[in-house]
């Protein structure tokens, strides 16, 4: 029953999360900013929207955002809450929940191929080349916390950290939450790789692939972006969250707290930062990757 | 005693930067030179005991290279003399570029000269391995202004690829240090050379292995061995002739002592077997490079530079082989060292008189500065080990042990890179001494040939011959208790 | 406790071996040397169970003091003496760099399992990590074409060596280890010095143009006739 409401409070309270972000970073910028709520109210004003396809798109172009939807609600039935165990846990769930986002990023980026738009093009293309050097971060840096909690599907592996495991092995859980959450803002287009406000094409590397969805498939989309923004922030949250209490309502409280601190913290960094040169993402990413490297070592020195 | 050794060029190298008398500075250099020389005799004859946990002592190894380098010295001051007032009287003036360039304050060379020697006497009687390689480290940095006497472009850029070159691997030999005082932990050995001696098969062997790898290394790039010898040409070529043969003739020979001391301990540690392949596997290394690069050597000095890197490796071979190849390379330690500190004197009267480092330009010396030519060819029948020489006597001896030992392949490559370097070098000599001598270039005013200059180089090359033909018993038993020391049985 | 702080340090000492090699400043690399070397010296405060020892205090403090304070003043001085431009001009790029370093930190970490440290210290990856930093240092002497950068390289290879002597602590008179750092001082030092000349004599720092010295031009020896 826990399980169940767990996963319903995700999918209600993920949209929240961007409101949060925008929140912030208006109140760096000294402006009201759109209310918390916005994303629900676009979210449902598109669904009531009849889409509208291009003659030159295929089947592939309307099966991208649902299939990218779909994937992402599957990845979050793997992904713990409040190091809880989720109720699709299994031994070697993490390989299965990379492989989802990753799917929901090809069925992303071949939608988008199939418009025949230069500039969706141009996206796919950025999209898949950081992808490249993400992805590895991210599988090292949970291959790191597999060899360290000594469990290898992702609900045992956070159940498992404690805070004794954190005393005794702080620089590896350090050097793993930092790539998480280097991959973190990569995967979903936040700053210093992306800029979900930019209104220029040439710049855009998400926003760009979803230029031609409307309607319910721009929802889906949009849904699915927030989806993520959860799945791959809880895995930070629970990894920076050890401590458990008896109580099912204490932890899930601070967990979402924790997640809401998440990402305020990441309006803030788009505040005081600046959006990298497309040269220098992959060096980012390659410092993510690095430190995935050294915690997997460090691992296996101990 | 050992203290006054290092203390009296210490107090003569600071004093010189004050007096500002060229005259009297040079008096002071000759005679703390003397002075050392004296107390090295001293030592020589009644060498005091070594107490144990004591930083400095001598043993019979430190002795033998505490002789060599103070003989030098003094040698290397009365060239000096002669060397200094010539620079003084010649507007410094680039041999192959033609710019002019300023000398460096002669206060300051003096005093780094007297400076350097006081670090490599404390190389050689340092007992302590952290001593040794704080020494060590102290004739890198004594040196590097002795080889940017003359400020040019060249010999700066001689300095600084010696300074930071040695440095680095001096750095290495360091780590290399805290990696023996590591396998001694348990032991609780320290780095005390008598307390890792004595403790030496409780020493963890890969920690000993490793710590052997880094001081080879470290104390190799100093010593001039390939492939770590890259800033050694350049140095010796660039700096003045008495600072070469310093450089070639002693502290090459300091750094190798540093060598020597970590293969002690190995030994020590029942690692022979181990150390003496690298020794072997790098000595004919260095022998195949110096082979190669005075085949094709426009330049004179830098042909005597690989000469020594050919040496350095003949040491390391012989090192390496143990037994009675010990004692035949440090023989021809003793006897290269004068005699390539003769030839660095000579090739500096060349130079001045011929102002080019050329040697397609340096003909007939044999009618235009008959001494030094004579020298100069002496000097080519010792290096290569032409018998009667001490070089020849240390040669054989390694070669006997080669065969010996049945390493039939070593014995073949070194004989082989042996006749490569002497073809070589007999050449550039031959070149150079005979023929017609060059009407054209320099003025009239020749500097000529300084009888101050070629003594020392005719002294140190007597003494060579001597030592192929006759062996004293006083060296002969210093250099056999350093053999037991390194572990080769007599 | 102290074994947790100790790893941490290491921690530090390796990801800043990272963004030395990979930071394009040269003022911020100067930062990054010093930094690492005071992080270093940190080390022999942690040993032992009880309070530091006098002995150990001195020490760390001499370093902190020479490591933190001395050598950036010198090397800055240096680097506005010699008017050289702001960025390290690397041969290679970031991404070559960085696999480089995380390729030997793997070496290195391999080596270390082949060299069991003795009980007395329980602290991980000292070996690993004083070898990479020490790769590290090479790294930047090599690949870099300053002058100023190759005594960095120098201090980050001395760096690495310290990481393991001062987390080892291996004992030695502190007379000897004076002696050492006080070598260490006068090198860096005298590299100053030369870097002063070189700038003079040569109009820049640019290492790669020291390059007349060397028996692989055959040109020398046609200039001259």
């Amino acid at each position: 029953m826990k399980v169940v409401a767990q996963y319903l409070m995700v999918l209600t309270l993920s949209p929240l999360l961007l409101g949060v972000i925008n929140r912030v970073k208006a109140f760096f910028g000294g402006r009201k900013g759109i209310p918390l709520f916005q994303l629900y109210r676009d979210l449902f004003k598109l669904l009531h929207k009849t889409p509208v396809y291009s003659r030159s798109t295929t089947w592939l172009f309307r099966a991208g955002p649902i299939v990218g939807l779909g994937a992402v609600l599957c990845a979050l039935a793997i992904v713990p809450f409040s190091g809880r165990h989720s109720f699709l846990a299994f031994d070697g769930d993490l390989i299965l929940m990379v492989y989802l986002l990753g799917l929901a990023r090809f069925a992303t980026v071949l939608a988008a191929l199939d418009t025949g738009s230069s500039f969706e093009d141009m996206g796919a293309s950025r999209e898949v080349q950081f992808a490249v050097f993400a992805e590895p971060a991210f599988f090292l840096a949970l291959a790191a916390l597999a060899r360290g909690t000594g469990q290898l599907s992702l609900s045992a592996m956070f159940a498992g950290l404690t805070p004794a495991v954190w005393q005794s092995a702080a620089s590896v859980l350090a050097l793993v939450t930092a790539a998480l959450f280097i991959v973190f803002l990569a995967e979903n287009s936040r700053v210093p790789v992306d800029d979900p406000n930019t209104h220029l094409e040439l710049t855009m590397i998400h926003e760009v692939m979803a230029l031609d969805h409307s309607g319910p498939d721009l929802a889906f989309i949009l849904y699915g972006a927030a989806l993520k923004l959860w799945a791959l922030g809880a895995l930070i949250s629970c990894a920076v969250l050890p401590r458990h209490s008896a109580s099912w309502f204490v932890d899930s409280g601070r967990f979402i707290l924790m997640m809401f601190v998440l990402a305020a913290a990441v309006g803030v960094l788009e505040s005081i930062i600046a959006r990298l040169r497309f040269l220098k993402v992959p060096y980012l990413l390659f410092t993510a990757f690095s430190f995935s490297v050294l915690a997997l070592m460090f691992q296996a020195a101990r | 005693m050992i203290i006054l050794l290092m203390l009296v060029p210490l107090l003569a190298g600071l004093s010189a930067f004050l007096i500002s008398d060229d005259g009297r500075r040079r008096g002071l250099l000759v005679s703390a030179s003397a002075l050392h020389l004296a107390l090295t005799i001293l030592v020589f004859v009644a060498r005091p005991e070594i107490i144990p946990g004591d930083w400095f002592g001598l043993d019979a190894l430190g002795l033998l290279f505490l002789g060599i380098t103070s003989v030098l010295f003094f040698g290397a001051s009365v060239y000096a003399v002669k060397y200094l007032s010539f620079e003084k009287y010649d507007p410094g003036e680039d041999s192959d570029e033609g710019f002019i360039f300023n000398n460096q304050p002669e206060a300051v060379f003096i005093g780094c000269l007297l400076l350097f020697l006081s670090a490599m006497t404390a190389v050689t009687v340092s007992r302590h391995l952290g001593m040794l390689w704080a020494a060590v480290e102290a004739t890198t940095l004594l040196s590097a202004p002795l080889i940017y006497f003359h400020r040019h472009k060249r010999s700066l850029e001689a300095t600084w690829k010696y300074l930071l070159i040695c440095s680095v691997g001096i750095a290495l030999a360091l780590m290399g240090n805290l990696f023996l005082g590591a396998a001694g932990i348990k032991a609780g050995a320290g780095l005390d050379l008598e307390s890792l001696l004595s403790k030496a098969a409780a020493l963890d062997p890969a920690w000993v292995k490793a710590a052997f790898l880094f001081l080879f290394v470290g104390y190799g790039t100093k010593m001039g061995l390939a492939p770590f010898h890259t800033w050694l040409p350049d140095a010796h070529s660039e700096s003045p002739a008495l600072v070469s043969a310093l450089l070639s003739g002693a502290l090459l020979n300091c750094a190798f002592l540093g060598i020597l001391r970590a293969a002690q301990v190995c030994a020590g540690a029942g690692l022979a077997g181990f150390t003496g392949d690298i020794f072997i596997l790098f000595g004919l290394l260095s022998l195949m490079t110096a082979a190669l690069f005075i085949l094709g050597q426009r330049d004179y000095k830098r042909m005597l530079a690989y000469s020594s890197i050919e040496h350095m490796g003949i040491l390391s071979l012989g090192v390496g082989l143990g037994g009675g190849a010990v004692y035949g390379a440090l023989l021809n330690s003793v006897a290269h060292s004068l005699t390539k500190a003769g030839l660095f004197f000579v090739s500096g009267v060349i130079l001045a008189a011929y102002k080019t480092k050329h040697i397609s330009e340096v003909k007939g010396l044999f009618r235009r500065l008959p001494k030094t030519g004579v020298l100069w060819l002496a000097g080519f029948f010792l290096i290569t080990g032409t018998p009667p020489s001490g070089i020849f006597l240390g040669k054989l001896m390694i070669l006997k042990a080669t065969l010996a030992g049945g390493h039939y392949v070593a014995a073949a490559a070194y004989l082989f890179f042996l006749a490569v370097v002497f073809a070589g070098l007999g050449r550039i000599f031959l070149e150079m001494t005979f023929g017609e001598a060059p009407q054209a270039g320099t003025s009239g005013k020749l500097p000529g040939e300084s009888r101050q200059m070629l003594i020392p180089a005719a002294c140190f090359f007597v003494c060579v011959i001597i030592l192929g033909l006759y062996m004293p018993g006083w060296l002969s038993d210093t250099i056999a208790g350093a053999q037991r020391l390194i572990g080769g049985a007599v | 406790m102290h074994t947790t702080t100790a790893e941490l340090i290491i921690v530090a000492i390796i990801l800043l071996d990272l963004s030395l090699a990979v930071s394009g400043s040269l003022a911020a690399c100067i930062r990054l040397a010093a930094a690492q070397g005071v992080i270093a010296a940190i080390l022999p405060l942690l040993a032992g169970s009880g309070a530091p020892e006098s002995r150990a205090i001195i020490f760390s403090s001499t370093v902190i003091l020479l490591k933190g304070v001395i050598f950036p003043w010198l090397l800055t001085r240096a680097r506005v003496k010699a008017n050289a431009r702001k960025d390290v001009e690397p041969f290679i790029g970031y991404p070559a760099s960085i696999i480089l370093c995380l390729g030997a930190f793997a070496a290195a970490s391999w080596l270390g399992t082949r060299l069991p440290l003795p009980e007395t210290t329980r602290v991980a990856w000292i070996v690993p990590a004083s070898l990479a930093t020490i790769f590290t240092g090479f790294l930047l002497i090599t690949t870099r074409a300053k002058a100023i950068t190759q005594v960095l390289g120098y201090l980050v290879i001395e760096n690495g060596i310290y990481v393991f002597g001062l987390a080892l602590f291996v004992e030695q008179p502190l007379m000897v280890e004076l002696a050492i750092l006080l070598d260490i001082f006068v090198a860096v030092f005298v590299m100053g010095i030369t870097i002063f000349h070189i700038s003079r004599e040569f109009d820049h720092i640019d290492t790669d143009e020291l390059s007349q010295l060397s028996d692989w031009h055959p040109q020398r020896d046609g200039e001259a006739e």
